[in-house]
């Protein structure tokens, strides 16, 4: 019996290694490697991500003739469990075959070192240059003290979201006293920095009367959190919470009767607009760009719909996906090739219109897109694309314009010379 | 008598040469194995990582393996020998100290010592589930400060340094991937070395009898606690060293090294390996870092294997790997190994029967859930599969049970014919 | 602050007696068995997602008596066929074993329902405050929580103190080789405990998964706690579970409630240090900010002072 087991990890283990002789294919494509976690507790966010990148590369570029002249776009997913050892280890094994893009966004913590190994790889090796295509790390950090001259980001950074976020609080003068909790760790503090700094400027009269931390995925029930909420008297609650933690807060929330209004970064799709339902009507506002619902334009209407037709289970997740791949499919054909140094030169400063109309330019200063924000309530009313098959989604309530969405920079950027 | 001690002294003579060319061969080994990558720099990369990988497990292996102490919480030797190392490194870049960065580990490896004797010293007075649970209490706290003291840790982002930095000795400056492989490859072989002769001192020798028996152990007038913390403060050593060698090859040093998944990972790979031998960590973790970064390329589920694979180890070889490859050295020995392969020959096709059976119906039942619509072919095996139809379900579940059926009754003449020639082999060997 | 003490109380409560009901099947496997099972959230993970599944057809009250002993099947099936193959390897093996077990249900969740969460909620029925103290809500469903934790507990005491079973049981905590020679059979109780410790812990899932989530890292987030738990009362002691719990659970929401933190310290102390000392973020730590860490500290600190626990006996 056991014999016959052993002989099985055996065989496991000579396949493991076989795999390994796998060598790098040779065809005529411009090659993404897209690395993000798609096994692990993330696997979720970073399988949506591939299945959209994909579905965008196939509907915007391939199926339309390909770039350069008939060059298809190839999106190859390379599993970095959201661990910065594996992206680094995925990374070497995207250049070992060839591959000079790497799109990733789960966890600033990757896109950190993903970045910083970037920038040293391109330094050592000018020849097999690489460029990150970076489409949801939101740390600030990354277009400010740790920017590169190969990193370009196509969301908009915590601090651009906040301001979408406090011009939105701002014109309701309902709201006289405000909460700000998150998660203990980089992002949390940087949300609840932003909002210290935002609302003070905008709406000095606001009260903030309580900002804090706790740890991240180890609260299981937040009605001690939702308790003090609410004893303080808040009429409204920013969060950076994402995941259970996010879901959790919204759930006890309404179980201790408190009906003020979240401010949110990541409250929908994947689960929790199903999870929230009926609970978090009028209450949970999420910010973002996409234009979920109204579609705005018929374009944006007809992608989405493609995107159902293929993807009935699935959600268009991440809006900034089809600009992020239209936006780079013009810089590989404004620049006549698809070499890392002369795309990265093309994108630059690039202008591009979204397929739901908005303007969107990528600045030249410190590779951030500046791009108009929007501020989203969770309903069920008048929504075409609802999340998870649930009746639910996002519906736009204001946007932000690009140019006040324009922050400062104190990027300092080392640029190539050859 | 003289002869006796001649004798004697002939023996270790002998024992003391063939393990003197087997750690040449060892050293020749890991000098040469780049040669066969064609410059891959992924090759390496997997290499450097199994090296880190072989130094943490076998340092794990010092407590579960050699000292019955079962840890839930070794990132936290690995992850701060890191942390503490790449401070240095930013130390050693802004010129504040003076140390060439081959040297490096010596500090990561000196940080996990004192953190070893530290929490060693109240840890250690109790082996068992006492020790285990004080390891995972430790192994949580800390990995929870790492995100609430950002200062140290660099919160989510992590720290980041340069290796290219500080004095070069014999002018290399760990610039290309090859050169941090030799300088990783020289580690391994030290420590590995080390770990293997302190396994053969008293003290060593010691931490088998206070596993075994702590109290006979006492007898003969050691302190099972201080044999213990012995053990413990040699695995934090290790752990450091591996530690800081993360740290010079990833540049980057961020909270999953104080994980519990960095804490797991060594009890998978030990266990995988197999406890019982010092090469048995090894194995693991050689097994378990290519599982971990290359099948998880070719399927989402590779976990799921993972799981499957560790499950069946613990229940069918509680020696590992090695138990199992070591089950057939006396065979080998006696060079009767040709007589056993035949059978393990005609078992050979109902096993691999099951293989495929197992991994189809996964992969299919994992395509057909998560699929888009219309979309239904998937490749398999290098073979394209229509997953909305019955036809992979029945020929998967048929080659399975068809795979199992034939290997049942086969087996226990398998196991027959393997007594048989053990047995045989054991005999001609006392002749 | 009088409405803060008596939520933080209430809360207290109703997550302390849900530990206990985690805590109390551990440690009747371990009391019986020797065997820590370190898989056993995930059997409050699996009675959650039956639970779900269970619920989509035949409504949530069914599912509330028929996910546990779905749970308790898949439990003393893992007994019958995993675990008593591992038992001759010792205990380092059975805890091993059920470490990757642990790891193979998550796959498994993972597998059958993704990796998303999952909609599962109260009862419409239960879905409204009960009542209302000061402006805050308390939920029926919480109530609910409550009533059947104790309820719970009290038919333990029952079925421990006063039927023969319990008392087989009570004689196997302390003399387990003394019940085999008495002629009980050892492997069949063996299987029904492991059965009824995982049954109570797929309960705790069922009622806790609509306040806490359902999503494959359930399990995993209150693996920890649980041996927090049961090494804190001492192994192999329901009594230590109970009060283990049900400290764990009240200390942890007023750690929460109350905004002390070391700046007030410090302020006491006439001290005060800047923003970009080194230490900086211990300086500035509050205590709702590292309120779940209590217990692990805890925990430490009693297995340094006193190895067996509050109320532990048996040496491990």
């Amino acid at each position: 019996m056991s014999i016959k087991k052993t002989t099985l990890t055996f065989a496991a283990a000579s396949f493991a290694a076989s795999l390994m002789a796998t060598s790098a294919m040779a065809a005529d494509t411009i090659k993404i490697a897209f690395i993000d976690p798609l096994s692990g507790p993330f696997a979720s966010t970073g399988s949506n991500g591939l299945r959209e990148w994909k579905f965008a590369v196939e509907d915007l570029v391939n199926s339309r003739g390909g770039l350069l002249g008939g060059k298809k776009i190839e999106v190859i997913a390379f599993d970095n469990k959201i661990s910065p050892k594996e992206t680094l280890i995925q990374l070497k094994n995207a250049i070992g075959q060839g591959i000079q893009y790497v799109a990733q966004g789960n966890s600033s913590g990757v896109a950190n070192a993903l970045t910083s190994a970037i920038k040293k790889h391109n330094k050592r090796n000018p020849d097999k240059r690489v460029i990150h295509l970076n489409y949801a790390a939101v740390d600030p950090a990354l277009t400010n003290a740790k920017c590169s001259y190969w990193h370009f980001r196509f969301d908009a950074n915590v601090d651009m979201k906040m301001n979408a976020i406090t011009d939105t609080i701002a014109g309701r003068k309902d709201i006289k006293k405000v909460y700000i909790i998150g998660q203990d760790y980089s992002f949390g503090k940087a949300v609840s920095a932003a909002a210290v700094k935002f609302l003070k400027e905008k709406r000095p009269d606001i009260q903030i009367v309580g900002n804090e931390l706790h740890p991240i995925g180890k609260v299981k029930d937040f009605t001690p959190y939702v308790t003090k909420i609410k004893a303080a008297g808040a009429n409204a609650i920013i969060t950076g919470n994402w995941g259970g933690d996010m879901l959790n807060l919204a759930k006890a929330a309404t179980s201790v009767g408190l009906d003020s209004s979240f401010f949110t970064y990541y409250a929908a799709g994947a689960g929790i607009t199903a999870a929230l339902g009926p609970v978090a009507k009028d209450k949970v506002f999420n910010v973002g760009e996409g234009h979920a619902n109204p579609t705005v334009t018929k374009t944006w209407d007809d992608y989405q719909s493609r995107f159902k037709a293929k993807h009935p289970k699935k959600d268009v997740t991440y809006g900034r996906v089809p600009y992020t791949v239209r936006m780079f499919a013009k810089a590989v054909t404004k620049a006549g090739s698809a070499k890392p140094i002369d795309v990265a030169r093309a994108l630059e400063g690039m202008e591009l219109t979204t397929m739901a109309g908005d303007k969107v330019k990528m600045r030249a200063e410190d590779h951030q897109l500046i791009m108009p924000i929007q501020v989203s309530v969770h309903t069920d009313d008048r929504i075409k694309f609802d999340y998870d098959n649930s009746g639910w989604g996002l519906r736009t309530i204001s946007s932000t314009p690009a140019e006040s969405n324009a922050l400062p920079t104190t990027c300092k950027m080392e640029r190539p010379k050859g | 008598m003289s002869t006796l001690t001649d004798m004697r002294r002939d023996m270790n003579a002998r024992m003391f040469k063939q393990q003197r060319n087997m750690w040449i061969a060892v050293a020749l080994v890991l000098g040469c194995l780049p040669l066969f990558y064609g410059g891959s720099d992924f090759a390496l990369t997997v290499s450097i990582q199994i090296g880190m990988m072989i130094i943490f497990s076998l340092a794990y292996n010092m407590l579960l393996g050699q000292g019955g102490m079962l840890s839930f919480g070794m990132a936290v030797y690995f992850g701060m020998g890191g942390f503490l190392s790449m401070h240095f490194m930013n130390m050693i870049e802004a010129d504040t100290v003076w140390l060439p960065m081959a040297l490096l580990p010596v500090v990561g490896a000196f940080i996990g010592l004192v953190l070893g004797l530290i929490i060693g010293s109240f840890s250690t007075r109790k082996a068992g589930t006492i020790f285990a649970m004080i390891s995972l209490g430790i192994g949580e706290l800390v990995a929870a400060s790492s995100l609430i003291f950002v200062k140290f840790f660099g919160g989510e982002e992590g720290v980041t340094g340069d290796r290219t930095m500080g004095p070069e000795m014999f002018g290399v400056d760990f610039a290309s991937e090859l050169e941090v492989y030799y300088l990783v490859a020289a580690w391994v072989f030290i420590a590995t070395l080390l770990m293997f002769l302190f396994s053969r001192t008293p003290v060593g020798r010691m931490a088998n009898a206070v596993r075994d028996n702590p109290e006979r152990a006492e007898f003969v007038g050691y302190s099972q606690r201080f044999v213990r913390l012995i053990s413990f403060a040699g695995a934090g050593l290790f752990s450091g060293l591996a530690g800081s060698l993360f740290a010079i090859t990833y540049e980057i040093v961020t909270e999953e090294t104080l994980n519990a998944v960095t804490s797991g990972a060594p009890l998978i790979m030990v266990m995988i390996g197999g406890a019982g031998y010092f090469i048995g960590p090894i194995i693991g973790a050689i097994f378990y870092t290519l599982l971990s970064t290359v099948l998880s390329n070719y399927t989402e589920i590779w976990l799921m294997y993972v799981g499957i694979i560790f499950v069946l180890t613990i229940m069918y070889l509680p020696a590992g790997l090695t138990g199992l490859l070591l089950m057939h050295n006396p065979i080998i020995k006696a060079k009767k190994l040709k007589r056993i392969l035949p059978v393990y020959g005609k078992i050979a096709l109902p096993v691999i029967g099951i293989f495929l059976g197992i991994v189809g119906l996964l992969e299919v039942g994992h395509y057909a859930h998560n699929a888009s619509a219309g979309d239904m072919t998937m490749s398999l095996f290098f073979v394209s599969v229509d997953t909305s139809s019955y036809l992979p379900w029945i020929f998967f579940t048929g080659i399975l049970v068809g795979g199992f059926m034939l290997a049942k009754k086969q087996a226990p003449s398998v196991a027959e014919t393997y007594e048989e020639v053990h047995k045989e082999a054991l005999g001609g060997g006392d002749k | 602050m009088i409405e803060t003490t008596i939520f933080s109380l209430l809360n207290g409560l109703v997550y302390g007696l849900l530990l206990f009901m985690l805590s109390s099947g551990l440690t009747l496997i371990f009391s019986m068995m020797g065997v820590l099972n370190f898989a056993h959230a995930s059997f409050y993970m699996l009675g959650a997602y039956f639970a779900y599944e269970m619920s989509i057809h035949i409504g949530f009250w069914p599912a509330l008596i028929l996910a546990p002993i779905a749970v308790g099947f898949a439990g003393a099936a893992l007994e019958r066929y995993g675990l008593r193959n591992v038992h001759k390897y010792g205990h380092v093996a059975e805890l091993v074993f059920t470490f990757g077990i642990a790891f193979l249900i998550e796959e498994v969740v993972q597998f059958i329902w993704g990796k998303d969460q999952q909609p599962y909620n109260a009862p419409p029925l239960l879905d409204f405050p009960l009542f209302t103290l000061f402006n805050v809500d308390f939920p029926a469903y919480k109530a609910f929580m409550l009533f059947v934790s104790i309820a719970i507990f009290i038919a333990l005491l029952v079925v421990l103190t006063k039927t023969r079973v319990g008392l087989i049981i009570q004689a196997a905590i302390t003399h387990p080789h003394m019940v085999g020679m008495l002629g009980h059979n050892v492997p069949l109780v063996f299987m029904a405990t492991f059965g009824v410790g995982t049954a109570l812990a797929g309960i705790a899932g069922v009622i806790a998964a609509p306040v806490l989530g359902t999503y494959p890292g359930m399990a995993f987030d209150l693996g920890s706690i649980i041996f927090v738990v049961v090494v804190f009362g001492g192994l192999g002691s329901l009594a230590g579970a109970f009060v283990a719990s049900l400290m764990i659970g009240i200390v942890q929401t007023f750690a929460v409630s109350f905004n002390i933190g070391m700046p007030d310290l410090l302020a006491l102390l006439g001290l005060e240090f800047g923003a970009d000392h080194f230490l900086v973020d211990l300086w500035t730590i509050s205590l709702p900010q590292i309120g779940p860490l209590i217990p692990y500290l805890m925990l430490i600190i009693m297995l340094i002072f006193r190895p067996l626990g509050l109320f532990g006996s048996r040496e491990v």
